[in-house]
This record gives C-alpha cells, structure tokens and sequence, in this order.
C-alpha cells in the first residue's frame, strides 16, 4: 500500500468523538443541523440534506422558527455563500481561491456537512499526493493473493463521494502535481471512474460533488491546466470587508492562541489590535480607511492570520521583554516584517506608507516613532 | 386599465419610474391600448416647439433637454432621455402618430430662476445635472428625511427596498412584467404612491415641498387646458410620484394661486446629445440609474435577455483574448438561474448574471470581470441630435466672450501678443487657453517663450476655421459655457491620464483659469503619485507642478492647495530615488559595457539624469526646506555604490554646485569614482555626468580646480590603449559641449600640471598650427615695435619660443 491517501474514516459517528481534539463540523453543528432539517420545508436537490436556503441559512447564522440559534459560520459578504451553494446546485464543481486565512477550509468544510451530513470525505494536495488519493489504491497483499477484486481495491475519498453520492473536497488543489490534478478532469466532466482492471466503472450518485480550494498568492503552486479550470465555478474569497469583523476576528484568535502557547497575561490593547488591522487593511486595500489618500500596496498578502501573528508576536515581546503592556514599539518590528517581504519595493512601500500617512495621524506619533526605529 | 382621474375618465396617469425599462415597455403598451388623442409629458413646456425634432432619423437617444438662462447660460438643466426611458416612448409614440404632446413641468423659467434665488450655483462648478430628479439638487439634504427625500428621487427604488430588492428594475421586472394577467399596472403603482406620499407627508416638511406643490400645480394648469381643448383620452407620463397629485383636479384658482409670483427668467432650450455614462450614477445623477448599459439590453434584447447579455459578455471578453468557450456560457446562465432560484425570484437580473460572469467566464478574475462590467453595464452610448437644432448656449457663449473680449473670429492668421498683467489679456488667455482644452484650436500658442521663467508676455497665433463649430458642438456635451465645458473636460481627461499627463493637467488648468477644476485635478495626482511605482514619473511629474505653484501668482491663482501635493509628490521622490537609483544599475554593474554610449541602459541613464535636473531645477522654486530635503537625498543616494555612472557623476556635480559637497570630499569621491578599480567606461560616463549638461560650466571647473583636473589627468593617462580607445568617445562628448575657449583653458591647464602627460596635449594648443612662413612678417613687425634698437629680423624658429 503506497498510497498517502488519508483513511477515510466513512462517518462521524466514530466513538470518540466527544474526546476529540478538534470534532467535525458535523459533529460540533449537530444540533443546529438537526434543528434546520427539521424545520427545512423547501425541495432538496438529490442526495442533500438540507434545501439549499436551509445550507444558505446555517452557513450566514440566524434564528429558526422554534427558537434555535444558529451561529454564523461565515462572516462576509453574502454573495459568496450564495454563489458557492448555487454552484453545488447546478452539478459544477466548487473552486474556493482567496489569500491564506480567508476561511477557504473553514467554509468548504462547513458546505460539506450542511449539504451531505459529512465532511470527511478529503483529499489533502500536497507536492506528494499520488492519483491513487484521487482513484482508487491496491490493497496489496490481497492483490497478490486473490488478483484483482472489488474486495482488494482502495477507493480514495472521491470514489467513495461518488459512490455515496455524497461531497468530497480537495484541500490545496494547486499544491498538487499537474497530472494528478488532471486525473479530476474524468472524474468532474464524465462523472464516473472507471476501474480497468477490474472492467467496471463507478458512475457518481446524485448528490456528488466536488469542493476544492486554492490559495492564489503562493509561489511554487502547479496551475491548473484549463480544461479542468473550466470544470469549476469559481468563487472568490475576499478579505474581511469591515474593519469591526477584522478586529473581531483578530481579537478572539489572539486571545485563543494565547491561551494554548500559554503566554502570560498581557492585556491585548484594543488600540494596538485595531492600529495592526488598521495598518493591514490600508495596505491591503491600497487607500486609507478614511478613503482621501491612495498608498501603494505590497508584494506580501497582509492577510488576517498575518496579522494576527503581528499581534501575537508583539504580546510574547510585551510580555518577555517590555513591561507586560502591548505597546507600539512591541508591533512595530512584526508590522514591518510582514509587510516589506521585497527588501527594495515593500521598503519604499513601507517608507511612504509611514511618511506620508502615519506621521500625520492624530495619536499615532508613538507607532511613528517606533518604526521609523526598526526602519533605521 | 390606466388609473383614471377622479373626477374626469379623459384622462389617464401613467407614473413611471424616470429611465426604467419596465416603465417604458408599460407605457408603451399602455398608449398602444388607449390610443391617447393627446399626451403630456412630465419636462419644460418651453420644449413643446421642439417636440417634432424627436421624430427626425437623425435624433438619437440618449439625448437631453437642455435649458438654460439666457443671461447666464451656465445656470442650466438637462432632462435627458435613454431609448429605455418611459418619457422617450411616450414622446416617439406620439410624434410618429401625430398626436399632439404637451410638456407639462414647471416650466424651466422659473425653475432656472429659482434655483439661482436657492443656492446659487458657483460660476466654476459645473450646471446641476439632474432637475429630472424629483427633488432637484439646488436644496442640499440638511435634514433627517432622508428616506422621505429618496421616496420623492425615486419612490419605485423605495417600494422595492421595501420587498427587499437591491435592484428597483429587478423588483419592478418581478411584480409587474412577469404578471401574466396583462393588466395594466399603473393603477397599482399609483395606490402605492398615494401610501408613500402620506408617509412622507407626516414624515415632516420636505426641503423642496414650496417647489413640488408648484410642478403639480402646473401639471394640473396644462392637463385642465388640454381638458378645455377638448381631447378625449389624455394620456400623462409622469414620476410615479406626482401620479396621485394628478388623479384630482382640485380648483383651478388654488393652483393659480401656488404658481403665482414665481421667479421667473428668460431661459432657452434646445436639444444636446448625451451619454449613457453621464446617466450612470457614477456621474452623479440623481435618479440613480447605475446601470444604463444592462437598461439599454433589456429593453432592447428581443429575448432571453440573460443568455444573450452572457453571449455578449463572452465576446467581449474573446476580444481581450481571454479563453472563454460556448461551455462557459452555458455554465455561466446555469448559475445564474440557481443563483435567481436560491434567491428567490422569477429571473436572473443583473446581480446574478455579474456574479456568474466572474465565478464561471471570468474564473473568479474580479478585473476581468470589472473590465466587462464597465463595458457593458454602463456602455458609452453617445447620442446624435439633427442638424436643425437650434444654437447650443456655448455657442452664443462663445459669441458673447468674442465680443467682450474684442477678439473677432477671423479666417486669416493673426499674431497677438499678451500681457498677462493687464486683466483683459489675461482673460483672452484664458478663454483661448479653454478652448485649446475643448480641441478648438482656435489660438495656436507659441510655446517656446511660455515656460520661461517669470513671463508676462504670451504670443498666439489666431485663425478661425468652420471646423471649430463643429468641435463646439461636441463640446456642447461636456457643458453649457466655454468655461464649465472646459472644467468637466478636464475633471474627465483627469479621470484617465497617467501621471505627467495629470500634472500637465494642472498646468493647463492655471493657464485656463479653471480653479474648480485644478483642485480635483490636484487630488487626482495625488491619489495617482501614491500609487504609481515608476519613479521617472513621479519625476517627470513634479517640475510641472513645480512651475504651477511657482507661477500661479502671475495668473491670480491662490496655489496654495498646490503646495501640498507638490510636497507630498517631493516626499515619494525622495523616499523612492535611492531604491530606485540602485535597480536601474543592472546587478553586474561593474562589467564592463560597451562605451559607445548606444546600449538602452546609456540611455536610460541619460534620462535619468535630465529627470534628476529637472526635479533640481524644480526644487528651485520651491522653499528652502524642500530644497535641502531635496539635496540631502542626492547625497544620500551619490554615496551609495551600483549607481550608474553617468547619474552618480550628475549626482556629484549638482550637490558640488549647492555648496553640499566640499574640495576635499569631492577630490576623494572623484578619486574613486576614477580609481584603477573602475571600469573605464563607468569612470568615463561618471565624468561626462559630472562636467557634462548644458550650460553646466563644468569645463570652467576643471580649469580652476586643477586637483580634479589632475585626476582626470591621471587616470588617463593611466589607461592601456584598448581601454583609452573605449572612453575616448564618452569623453569627446562630454567635453564637446565645452565653448573652444574653455577646451583651450582646460589643454594649457593640463599642460601647466606637468610631467608626461602634459606634451600631449601640446599639439592641439591654439587649435590651428602656425604657418611660420606668413606669420614671420607679422612677428618681424612686433618685435621691432617692442625693441627698435634691434637690427635684424628674428629667425623663424625662435617663433616657437617666443610664444
């Protein structure tokens, strides 16, 4: 057995699952999902779960009719959600693109419970991952033993969606070498696998699909040949649109992780979370927040997560080094750090950027100061 | 059928929504129906002569009603009409059929006359857009009934927010075009206004309410004496809005009385070709229509108007040549009907069909999909309007300007000179100036004297050619005078031009005397400096901006708003200079290169350094601050290693001439720069770059500074014969552009520093050899002068001594 493909273990209710690190989206939502079946009166496509305005619902939150809350699982624009449900309507496959840390994972993972029950049905892209993790493996000592046979073969994650009817995702599609991306290409035009040595095939089941995501800004990424790009509806993710959801976000995964590498306690300043959101957003967005000045945009991708390693970062600084209170001069150094990536075009970036938007701003002489330290 | 007035069933109101698809299909079909005798049309009645121009071929949308002040043309309205505007159809049904039309607002003399009581309009600003929209933009929102406002702009967008749509087309397309019982709408629509206005009514007094009393009360005046002419079915076309004022006609006396004592000025109208990008909303109109382009298709498309709106889409996108297959359409209209179906409604509209364009034929490329969104959703569409037009106000503008200005349009070439300190010239700059900037190229100027420093004096070249007419009523779009044309001219070359381009911009904007328009124009460069990554052109930028500050004075301009983007455009200079200095030196910038001087990166060195002149020169004019910011980046940037020669040389000489780099530092950099180390061709363009430029007077310095003459003198004659061959080029260059006496200076200087090298520059002493033979009697002659008392003539060969 040389195939990596990851077990699939076939559903979530493995004994464990209470004591798991981290439980599935269907496990964790089993109430909420539960509570919208029950109320879900629409038609359900072939193979769903849910309706699609039920999966709409429990992906953007709101309140049922018997009083459940259902957390929102996504926050952003509307149009994403609606865009990526109505494709797994019309049988295309889903190619989720966007920055790292734009809750591409997150979202799919969430699709994949609310349409078909199961998230598991995975195959992770890595440089390594062989066509088996796509087809189908060889148990071989049973090959060797009996020849082929139904019973000595290994379906990958996707066999089984087909067969099932049911959702399969591909984490990092780009990540993938070309020709094994390729092997997609049967699989999402023909719908069906066919199996020569064993001279059968397996046609997919209503209700298969295919949810894959990519991050575009990597460097070393295999695109994807245009005969299987034309296979995908492709969906966007945009960075968080307000400064309040980035701030939020920012705080409640700074407090987490603080929490689990176990800092000491360092009172994470509001002003210092929003001045890295606010720095980033700017950045990122190439005009200031209050929209009156254009700045230059750098190479590197500002994303949410980057920022809030800035912020987690500069609470180790406070609280190792400083006099445990976050301070600018804290985030300075991880600011610049993580927006000059290109020592010569980020620095001028960054050298604008401070000259002609921080230096001016009402309460930010500190920050000003601080950075134009760590630029020196 | 149609709502019916209450008290008379002649007459039958039609309230649309101004520029709706849906409510110009309705109102046709509706006309179809009634066959109205007679129609009225919500628009200034002073363009009832001007109804038959509407039925000429040559008449096409979108077009406007123009009005305007005849004392001050700038004070103008439009009433533009799209093919897909319900006015329009009502106005073509009409005029095809001959049925009599009647323009039933208040008529533009006095709402011209009121808005300049209201809130004058700054003579720069351009002419309010948008009197179509219910509430004209004279009176700006200052209280809280901002929704009470919108329900009067557009009280359909109202009604379908209210059901929860984005897109009052799409709400309207929903409940009224996709009913299959055929009746006709109006009636509905006209119930739901009469809610909406009692919501808005005890909402509290509108802004305009004194103005909206009065158009209806003149909508009433014009139906009652269409009544009393004794047409049978009256058929009026009006905002949905106003359809309830008219369903009753209250007594003639209290209408006579709300139109009593209006202001009142003599205005003229006339017909102005138009575009779908001044409708979109983005151009500020007040009626919100942000997609013109995706009206035009839905009224237009003869079917499936989403599959065909993809199908063009794809084309357009095959064009840029991007890969867009017939399978992609067909995807694209699958999603976006799954999308219309998640979503609830019956059809796809635009916000489904844009996102199928990105997320299936763009592949999730958000700027592709922009790219066909600006393309197609907003459309440049321009209107045609037919030749009997009468004269456009810019015109008698124009007229008004000659004559004022004493400067009659004449065929032949005439030359005038200007003092831009007497006012009358200046204002004949100016105008000539605009004009230049509407492509009326009326005055040509003579440019060569104009960027002299500190002159009051312009020549121009003045000849009229029939041309211009022509290219005046093309400008005719842009604005109602020669002035306000020229600014929204500008505002829209603004929105496009690159970076040097922009501040040219703000010159021609001083030398037109457009202040409203340079301050957008300034923020533009600002915005544009920011995020431009090409320093040249930020370098290229400044001097221009530079000179405005400098010389707005002379043509009265306050150029303080000036000020700071030329300071912030001297930051990103500053800041971006040295990084950039550093890349353009190609990374093995100590290899040798061929040093003929022809290869690109000479080249671009070259215009490197006539950036950097011209940003020095620039800074000139600027104040000491800026200066010395300036010069500490030069130096910065000349002690940085992998610069190119031929700039770090200009680097040198230009912190010398500031007195920022003293003697001995100078000797030491200029040492290095030409140290064996160097590749004779970087020491070689490092001196051209420090003794070279025009008028630079670097062969005087090197007279007078005999150490760097020493060094060059060294260096020289330290090179083997391939590399002397090499450089000898670059240095005839460089010390070409020396005046002869100074070359001459330089030879003696090098032959006074002594040793070796000196007898080579011997042989080009004087620059002519001396013929001894003819030079002896003039020898002989001076000598007997100096001492009579001697007897012979001197030998020839001592001539040589002599000298």
């Amino acid at each position: 057995m040389t195939s990596p493909a990851p077990s699939p273990t076939a559903n979530g209710s493995a004994p464990g699952a209470d004591a798991a690190l981290r439980p599935h989206a269907e496990q964790a939502y089993a109430a909420e999902l539960a509570a919208l079946a029950a109320e879900d009166d629409r038609p359900r496509p072939p193979g769903w779960r849910l309706s699609p305005w039920a999966v709409t619902r429990y992906l953007l939150g709101g309140t049922l009719g018997d009083g459940t809350e259902i957390t929102p699982k996504y926050v952003g624009a509307r149009r994403v959600v609606e865009v990526a449900v109505a494709t797994l309507v019309t049988d295309r496959a889903l190619l989720l693109l966007g920055v790292p840390g734009t809750a591409k994972t997150w979202l799919s993972e969430h699709l994949a419970a609310a349409v078909s029950g199961d998230s598991t049905l995975l195959v992770q892209g890595t440089a390594g991952t062989a066509e088996e993790a796509i087809r189908y493996g060889w148990n071989y000592a049973r090959l060797l033993a009996e020849g082929p046979s139904a019973q000595a073969l290994v379906p990958s994650p996707i066999f089984t969606a087909m067969a099932e009817g049911r959702l399969a995702r591909v984490e990092e599609l780009t990540r993938m070498p070309s020709d094994v991306q390729d092997a997609l290409i049967t699989v999402l035009s023909e719908k069906t696998l066919p199996v020569p040595e064993l001279g059968i095939e397996v046609q997919a089941q209503r209700g298969f699909n295919l949810i894959a995501t990519a991050n575009d800004r990597d460097r070393g990424v295999n695109d994807l040949s245009s005969a299987l790009r034309r296979r995908f509806n492709t969906v966007v993710l945009p960075v968080p649109q307000s400064m309040e959801d980035e701030v939020e976000i920012v705080s409640s995964r700074v407090e987490q992780l603080g929490r689990s590498l176990q800092l000491p306690e360092v009172p994470a300043g509001l002003t210092e979370i929003q001045r890295v959101v606010t720095v980033f957003r700017e950045l990122r967005a190439g005009v200031t927040a209050d929209g009156r000045t254009k700045v230059k945009s750098p190479s590197g991708t500002l994303s949410t997560a980057e920022a809030i390693s800035v912020v987690t970062g500069g609470i180790a600084l406070a609280a190792h080094f400083g006099d445990g209170v976050l301070r600018p001069a804290d985030i300075a150094a991880g600011i610049r750090g993580a927006v000059v990536q290109d020592p010569v075009s980020d620095g001028v970036v960054w050298r604008e950027y401070l000259e002609t938007v921080v230096r001016g701003r009402e309460g930010w002489s500190d920050f000003y100061r601080a950075c134009r330290e760590v630029a020196n | 059928m149609a709502a019916r007035g209450g008290a008379d069933d002649r007459v039958h109101v039609l309230g649309v929504r101004h520029h709706g698809p849906g409510s110009a299909r309705a109102v046709h079909a509706a006309l179809v129906r009634l066959r109205p005798d007679a129609v009225l049309i919500e628009g200034p009645p002073e363009a009832d002569a001007l109804v038959e121009l509407a039925a000429d071929p040559d008449m096409v949308p979108p077009v406007a009603l123009l009005g305007y002040r005849d004392d001050d043309p700038s004070r103008a309205a439009f009433w533009p009409f799209a093919e897909f505007s319900p006015e329009w159809q009502a106005l073509r049904y009409a005029v095809t059929r001959d049925v009599p039309v009647r323009f039933c607002d208040l008529p533009a003399a006095h709402t011209l006359a009121w808005e300049a009581e209201a809130a004058p309009v700054p003579a720069a600003v351009d002419a309010p857009d948008d009197p179509e929209a219910e509430a004209p933009d004279g009176a700006e929102d200052d209280g809280g009934a901002a929704e009470a406002r919108a329900a009067r702009t557009d009280p359909i967008a109202v009604l379908a927010r209210t059901a929860g749509y984005d897109d009052p087309e799409r709400w309207w397309e929903d409940v009224v075009e996709h009913r299959d019982d055929g009746e006709s709408p109006f009636p509905a629509i006209a119930a739901a206004m009469e809610v909406l206005r009692e919501t808005a009514e005890s909402a509290g007094p509108g802004p305009d309410d004194a103005r909206e009393a009065a158009r209806e009360a003149h909508m009433r005046k014009v139906l009652r004496a269409a009544l009393r002419e004794g047409f049978q079915r009256i058929a009026v076309v009006c905002g949905a809005w106003h359809a309830p004022a008219l369903r009753t006609l209250p007594s003639a006396a209290a209408d006579a009385a709300a139109l009593r004592g209006l202001p009142k000025a003599k205005v003229s109208v006339t017909w102005v070709p138009w575009t779908h990008g001044r409708l979109a909303a983005a151009s500020g109109y007040g009626a919100g229509v942000t997609a013109p382009g995706w009206y035009h298709h839905l009224f237009t498309a003869a079917d499936r108007p989403v599959l065909r709106w993809l199908t063009e889409a794809a084309r357009l996108l095959r064009e840029e040549d991007q890969p867009v297959s017939s399978a992609h359409v067909i995807e694209a209209v699958r999603l976006a009907e799954s999308l219309a179906v998640l979503r609830g409604r019956p059809l796809a509209g635009l916000s489904e069909v844009a996102e199928a364009t990105t997320a299936v034929l763009c592949e999730g490329a958000e700027a592709r999909a922009a790219l066909v969104h600006r393309r197609m959703v907003v459309g440049e569409r321009l209107g045609e309007v037919p030749a009997a037009t009468p004269a456009l106000p810019i015109q008698r503008d124009l007229r008004e300007a000659q004559r004022r200005l004493r400067l009659r349009p004449e065929a032949t070439v005439r030359d005038i000179e200007l003092d831009l300190r007497k006012d009358l010239d200046l204002q004949r700059s100016r105008l000539l100036n605009r004009l230049l900037l509407l492509g009326v190229r009326w005055g040509a100027p003579r440019r060569g004297d104009r960027r002299r420093r500190g002159t009051f004096a312009e020549t121009w070249s003045l000849a009229w050619q029939p041309e211009f007419d022509v290219a005046l009523v093309e400008a005719g779009r842009w604005g109602t005078t020669v002035a306000s044309a020229a600014a929204a001219r500008v505002r829209e070359l603004a929105a496009e031009a690159a970076l040097p381009a922009l501040t040219r911009l703000t010159e021609e904007c001083l030398r037109a005397g457009l202040d409203g328009a340079l301050g957008e124009v300034v923020a533009a460069v600002s915005r544009r400096a920011a995020v431009d990554t090409d320093i040249t052109h930020l370098m290229a930028a400044l001097p221009p901006l530079a000179r405005a500050q400098r010389y707005g004075g002379v043509r009265r301009h306050d150029a303080s708003s000036l000020r700071a983007v030329t300071d912030e455009l001297l930051t990103r200079v500053c800041v971006g200079l040295g990084p950039a200095l550093a890349a353009a030196a190609p990374a093995g910038s100590s290899a040798r290169r061929p040093a003929s001087g022809g290869g690109a990166t000479a080249k671009e060195a070259a215009r490197t350094v006539e950036l950097v002149d011209g940003v020095h020169a620039a800074t000139g004019l600027l104040g000491e601050a800026d200066r010395s910011r300036w010069l500490d980046t030069l130096a910065e940037c000349a002690a940085r290693s992998g610069v190119e020669g031929l700039v770090a040389g200009r680097l040198h000489r230009l912190l010398h001439d500031a007195c920022r780099l003293g003697g001995d530092e100078l000797v030491v950099r200029f040492g290095h720069a030409t140290a064996a180390a160097e590749p004779p061709a970087r020491a070689a363009a490092w001196i051209e770059g420090f003794v070279g430029g025009a008028g630079a007077g670097g062969g005087l310095l090197l007279v007078h500074d005999t150490e760097l003459l020493g060094l060059v003198d060294r260096w020289l004659s330290g090179l083997g014969a391939d590399a002397f061959g090499e450089v000898l080029p670059l240095l005839r260059r460089a010390f070409g552009a020396f005046a002869p006496p100074e070359r001459r200076a330089i030879g003696e200087q090098a032959r006074r520093l002594g040793g070796g090298p000196a007898g080579r520059t011997e042989s080009v002493s004087g620059g002519h050899p001396v013929d001894d033979e003819r030079a002896a009697p003039a020898v002989a002659t001076v000598l007997r002068l100096l001492a009579p008392a001697a007897a012979s003539p001197v030998p020839s060969p001592s001539l040589q001594e002599s000298r």
